[in-house]
């Protein structure tokens, strides 16, 4: 067992040397290393990013964390429990999927199209511990869950995904960790498919969850940007290993790994015009 | 004072539809100068890129060009392109002077076909000698940072920021003097974005072309290398100035909201916090009365429901359109 206390606050997460090798063909195994010996610590409502590029192994260890894939080597706990290993029956399966939300880059390919939107929040619903007694209580709980993501539930329930705008339907997979609340959600580019003038939005959403429910999150993305904003601690990955780690304002303002120092500096900022154009 | 390169005066472009019409381009007056980058900024939908076909005339059906007129210098005198059918444009300046790298420009080109190909068929259509443009290109490969021998291969041999550079070199071989760029970034990771912006600068700066329009939705980059910007909603301009002060004051509530939501790795980002714009951008078949941008204002007043804001220029250089600014409101 692992010690949950990490400083003051506690642990929510702990990953230690994650290791995952897909191989390739049939006679001459080839072997790609995803991620390579990862390590790294969520506290309690505590915002880290993982930053990378394409092919830099942050989506595949969000999948390890999410027990979607199963690691070729090394220990995910969450909230002191091994994922891979402690979890062995549907009841403690269905525990983790309570605590434990994904909320994916597409929101289109989150919902089934035949279906009307509110389905998610449904099965939200049902996985609850403490279910609402009746069906109008639940749907009062739908209704809540919508009023604080900032929708009006008149405007989307009955609807089907292609009626709702891309901004709507990242708000309703937010609206489902209001009705679940989860200790920990792993974002995958959740604003990526988002016009700019929306997103800020949804990333007050998120924040709003960690203030009042002590939520805990992981921005996975390539997006530096969004990471240095939002986070407090990133952790920029290349090639499936973690190569620079720390505060936002130490990784963003005084990179010391060559790969951070070329993405900090190829990134056009705002404010300060890149020198060498 | 620079020269006039290319005016557009009161250009409106729809798509007419069986029944309606997506008014896209509606009323847009600006003019672009020689030796300058023009950025156009907005978010989806709000008629950038139809804007791009409108300059270089690209009318395909049901895009109508409803109103207005474009004029271009070609030779030091301007010539009426809105008054040219789509293939009279297209044989007299197309390439020659005025030419476009498309938002998909990677899968432009024909992944079977050799490069050399496509330059073999421009020298045959503009009637020049076919070894002395290949010269020419092989020659335009090495400066977009591409080995020149690679313009025998085929496009799929090439990375995608690779075949992005020569559809570059291919579309500027003739030294047009406008380039339209749409969304030329939006599909390449930071640092080939970077490469890109280098190489586009640079044939500016030897004279390759002499202004380019760069389209898009990403503020940061094309803050990195225009001198002016046009910000566009729901297919008008709302506000036009010099990159500078526009950064430092953005005037147009939609300007501002759209700068609030820019999140760059700087300190500047975090101290001013991010904020969004409620709504969503509206329907271009029925557009809002007055102002469009006003369902969504934080500033609304009455007036901007009923009369539209004319662009005006309310300092030397920088023009509005926002009631805010403008002293007479009836």
């Amino acid at each position: 067992m692992l010690a949950l206390h990490g400083g003051e606050s506690m642990s929510r997460l702990v990953v230690k040397n994650l290791t995952k090798i897909f191989s390739l063909g049939f006679f001459s195994k080839r072997r790609i290393e995803a991620v390579k010996n990862v390590s790294f610590e969520v506290k309690e409502k505590e915002i880290v990013s993982l930053v990378g590029e394409s092919g830099s192994g942050k989506t595949t260890t969000a999948k390890m964390i999410l027990r979607l894939l199963p690691p070729t080597s090394g220990e995910i706990y969450f909230e002191g429990k091994d994922i891979w290993k402690d979890i062995k029956d549907r009841e403690s399966l269905v525990e983790f999927r309570r605590k434990v939300h994904a909320v994916f880059q597409d929101p289109f390919a989150s919902y089934n199209p035949f279906y009307p939107v509110e389905r998610t929040l449904w099965q939200a619903i049902s996985l609850l511990e403490n279910k609402p007694s009746n069906k109008k209580e639940a749907l009062e709980l739908i209704k809540e869950s919508l009023f604080r993501v900032g929708i009006d539930p008149k405007d989307v329930l009955g609807k089907y995904p292609h009626q709702i705008s891309g901004g709507q339907k990242q708000r309703i997979m937010i609206a489902r960790c209001w009705i679940l609340r989860p200790l920990l959600i792993v974002a995958d580019e959740p604003t990526s498919m988002i016009d700019a003038s929306s997103r800020g939005g949804i990333i007050k959403l998120l924040e709003e969850l960690r203030e009042e429910q002590g939520t805990s999150i992981i921005f996975i993305t390539h997006d530096l940007g969004l990471a240095y904003y939002v986070s407090d601690n990133i952790f920029v990955m290349k090639n499936g290993e973690i190569v620079e780690r720390g505060h936002p304002d130490k990784v963003v303002l005084e990179p010391t790994h060559e790969y951070t120092k070329l993405l900090v500096g190829s990134i056009p900022k705002l404010y300060r015009k890149l020198e060498d154009l | 004072m620079k020269e006039i390169l290319l005016k557009a005066e009161n250009v409106r472009a729809y798509y007419k539809l069986e029944k309606v019409s997506v008014k896209a381009v509606d009323g847009l007056s600006f003019e672009i100068l020689e030796d300058e980058v023009i950025g156009v900024v907005g978010e989806s939908g709000c008629g950038k890129t139809t804007l791009s076909n409108v300059i270089f005339m690209n009318m395909v059906k049901p895009l109508t060009l409803v109103d207005g007129k474009i004029f271009l210098r070609v030779n030091g005198e301007f010539v009426e392109l809105s008054s040219m059918t789509r293939d009279e444009v297209k044989r007299k300046f197309w390439g020659k002077e005025i030419t476009i790298i498309p938002q998909a420009a990677m899968n432009a080109l024909m992944p079977t076909i050799r490069m050399e190909k496509y330059v073999r068929h421009l020298a045959e259509s503009h009637g020049i000698d076919e070894e002395e443009l290949l010269e020419k290109a092989r020659r335009r490969f090495e400066e977009v940072g591409l080995d020149p021998l690679w313009i025998k291969r085929y496009p799929f041999e090439l990375s995608g920021g690779m075949r992005q550079r020569a559809v570059i070199a291919i579309a500027t071989i003739l030294n047009p003097s406008l380039l339209i760029a749409d969304e030329p970034t939006s599909a390449l990771d930071v640092v080939n974005q970077k490469v890109l912006l280098k190489v586009l600068m640079q044939m500016k700066r030897q004279g390759i072309v002499k202004s380019i329009i760069f389209i898009t939705h990403d503020i940061a980059t094309v803050r990195q290398i225009a001198d002016r910007m046009i910000i566009m909603y729901a297919g008008k301009i709302v506000e036009f100035a010099p990159v500078e002060s526009l950064l430092e004051k953005p005037l147009h509530p939609y300007t501002q909201g759209l700068f609030n939501s820019v999140l760059t790795p700087e300190p500047e980002v975090k101290k001013r916090g991010i904020t969004s714009i409620p709504g969503a951008p509206p329907n271009l078949i029925n557009p809002p009365s007055g102002c469009r941008f006003h369902p969504r204002c934080p500033h609304a007043m009455d007036v901007c429901k009923e009369k539209e804001p004319p662009l005006t220029e309310i300092e030397p250089g920088r023009r509005v359109a926002c009631w805010l600014y403008m002293e007479e409101r009836a």
